[in-house]
């Protein structure tokens, strides 16, 4: 007769970079049900909105998380000039581009880093996060900020980035990306490697697609769901293609979030090429407040995030909502965990690419 | 370069319609994106929003202050349920027949709807002092 | 090969110097944009208050009439809006870091005492009949 019993998985795990808790229900070592449980770094962002006026909130936007902060104040920044209905300059919105870039290869480095640590390939950990200053010395040098970037305005940015500046990143670009190729190449090909992801965790895509799964974790699925696809901010008029997978299990997320990496760093030598000089900040007048409701569509490094902001005519916005990836990324992390071994958690787990500061705001 | 806003519909529609809605477009393919509520004053808005091929459609809730009950889509969706365990615990509505309700207890905390507090309660000084 | 596409990257690191630093005994230099922290010339500040207003944080407060400026070094975020908002540009910020504390102290500045009025001659003539 089998016994059933209840493993905690969580807030307190070395593979997680942030708390989560899972209650894990299992028969001998599957995992017959998973039960997720959140609220370990709840802040209650969102009630800010009452007393920070509009042109504040970008600060807490990209607080809200220190490993998508560029693209949560980018996004808080596009949602605001739509309902201002404002037309922020070209140069703004393609260092918009380059920064959102930069953030998603630093991003999917980090991530790949845990995923090996998960593992236990520690050494692989250790080279990532070696890569990543490498990226970060790029952002810091541009941008004054290693984590928090705090160059997004309502409007624009902050302060330009001079073309001295941006030729000094071009001429670093082929050195970080032969650096990141080196470390992602064993996360993919190396046959250990593949043994603990291929085949773990499978999602197929009828049920990605209904638990409305985004990011990687859909594209790996083969769902070709991407939200820069819409075109906003600097992206139309760039030459790229949804990167997608079929083998829908943790092996394709893995190799969906590599091909992004060099995805990337060719989006922002296209967008160098095609940046011109000109001004980078639209100035709001004072006394003009946003009006009307509006939900503008970003694609984070997990996936597309909803910022539905609402504005009263007031300094202050009468909702401001985000709803992150790994939000949506819950249920289908709860399906996959049906049937698996309780060796496989953490490596799941981590395929999502978990970020619950995101989640809980 | 020309700002780039997405037209956005904003359907509304009775609260008794909306499992039989989330079938139908669960039947087409339109894919559910996110669940919002927003504290009015006197009543809450809910928007179920929901996308097929880049193109994202609202359906809008009116629920009045006193009777904050909604039913739930999660038979058809299930991923709807962390949303509408969110609407629980942070607005302090009641969801009917959701799936997998951990029925106020998702969120670890403190005080009792924090985004929309009862009666009793001060409400946030608005604008900066 | 399957099963050495590491090796590469090992070999490398086991005959190259390491990349860490070794400090203190070697400290990183700061970039030129880096946002470290705030420092103020006292001489060119006329106590207008902007700076004050504009922090997002409240981690400045200026005592107009006492001429004193107090930063609070753990409330401040670095964002720069102090440095944007003072006409008088006696705001900048330093790209070094602002040293760990042992106890929570506010730092402030005393600014030098107005020059004496000048007497106006109408004041010393006596008012017309």
């Amino acid at each position: 007769m089998v016994q059933r019993t209840i493993v905690p998985f969580g807030p307190q795990h070395p593979v997680l970079p942030e708390p989560i808790h899972l209650d894990l229900v299992l028969e001998d070592e599957l995992v017959v049900q998973a039960i997720p449980s959140i609220g370990y770094v709840h802040r209650g962002l969102e009630m800010l909105a009452a007393k920070k006026d509009y042109h504040e909130m970008v600060y807490v936007a990209e607080r809200i998380c220190g490993i998508c902060s560029a693209i949560h104040g980018i996004g808080y920044c596009i949602a605001a000039e739509a309902l201002l209905q404002v037309e922020i300059p070209e140069r703004a919105a393609r260092l918009r581009v380059i920064i959102g870039e930069l953030s998603r290869i630093h991003s999917h480095i980090l991530w790949a880093g845990l995923l090996a640590d998960g593992f236990g390939f520690e050494s692989l950990f250790m080279h990532s996060w070696r890569v990543r200053e490498l990226i970060l010395d790029l952002l810091e040098e541009a941008t004054g900020g290693r984590v928090i970037f705090g160059i997004s305005k309502v409007g624009g940015l902050r302060r330009d980035i001079d073309d001295a500046q941006l030729e000094r990143m071009a001429g670093k670009l082929d050195l970080v990306e032969r650096e990141c190729r080196a470390i992602t190449d064993p996360l993919i090909n190396d046959s250990t490697v593949k043994k603990r992801t291929v085949g773990v965790g499978k999602l197929p895509m009828e049920i990605a697609h209904l638990l409305g799964a985004v990011g990687p974790t859909a594209r790996g699925s083969g769902l070709a769901l991407d939200a820069r696809k819409l075109g906003y901010g600097g992206y139309d008029g760039l030459k790229w293609e949804p990167i997608v997978e079929t083998g829908a299990d943790c092996h394709a997320r893995s190799a969906v979030r590599v091909r992004e990496i060099t995805q990337s760093f060719d989006l922002i030598r296209q967008t160098l090429k095609a940046i011109r000089p000109g001004e980078v900040d639209l100035k709001i007048k004072p006394g003009v407040n946003p009006k009307g409701k509006y939900a503008a569509r970003i694609e984070q490094p997990r996936g597309e995030v909803i910022y539905y902001l609402e504005g009263n005519g007031t300094a202050n916005l009468q909702r401001f909502r985000v709803r992150t990836p790994t939000f949506a990324n819950v249920a289908p992390l709860v399906k996959m965990l049906e049937g698996c071994q309780l060796a496989d958690v953490p490596v799941i787990v981590l395929t999502i690419d978990p970020c619950i500061s995101c989640t809980e705001r | 370069m020309t700002q780039f806003i997405e037209t956005q519909e904003v359907v509304a529609i009775a609260r008794e319609e909306l499992p039989a809605r989330a079938a139908q477009l669960a039947k087409d393919g339109w894919r559910i994106v996110h669940v919002a509520c927003i504290n009015q004053g006197d009543h809450l808005d809910v928007i179920y929003a929901f996308d097929k091929g880049y193109k994202l459609v609202n359906y809008k809730l009116t629920i009045a202050k006193d009777d904050p009950v909604v039913p739930s889509i999660s038979a058809t969706y299930l991923a709807a349920f962390a949303y509408e365990n969110e609407l629980q615990d942070l607005f302090g509505m009641k969801v009917e027949g959701l799936v997998l309700d951990f029925k106020g207890k998702f969120y670890r905390k403190r005080h009792e709807a924090p985004f929309n507090p009862p009666a009793c309660a001060a409400t946030p000084p608005a604008g900066k002092a | 090969m399957p099963f050495f596409s590491f090796a590469g990257l090992v070999a490398k690191a086991a005959v190259s110097k390491p990349p860490t630093r070794l400090y203190p005994f070697t400290k990183r230099e700061p970039f030129a944009a880096t946002r470290g922290h705030v420092v103020i010339q006292m001489s060119s500040c006329n106590f207008c208050t902007l700076c004050a207003k504009k922090c997002p944080t409240d981690a400045i407060e200026v005592d107009r009439a006492g001429r004193v400026w107090r930063i609070d070094r753990l409330k401040c975020i670095q964002c720069r809006a102090c440095v944007d908002a003072c006409n008088k540009k006696s705001l900048t910020l330093d790209p070094q870091y602002s040293p760990a504390m042992t106890a929570h102290e506010v730092e402030s500045f005393k600014g030098e005492p107005l020059p004496p009025k000048p007497e106006t001659p109408a004041a010393a003539a006596p008012a017309p009949a």
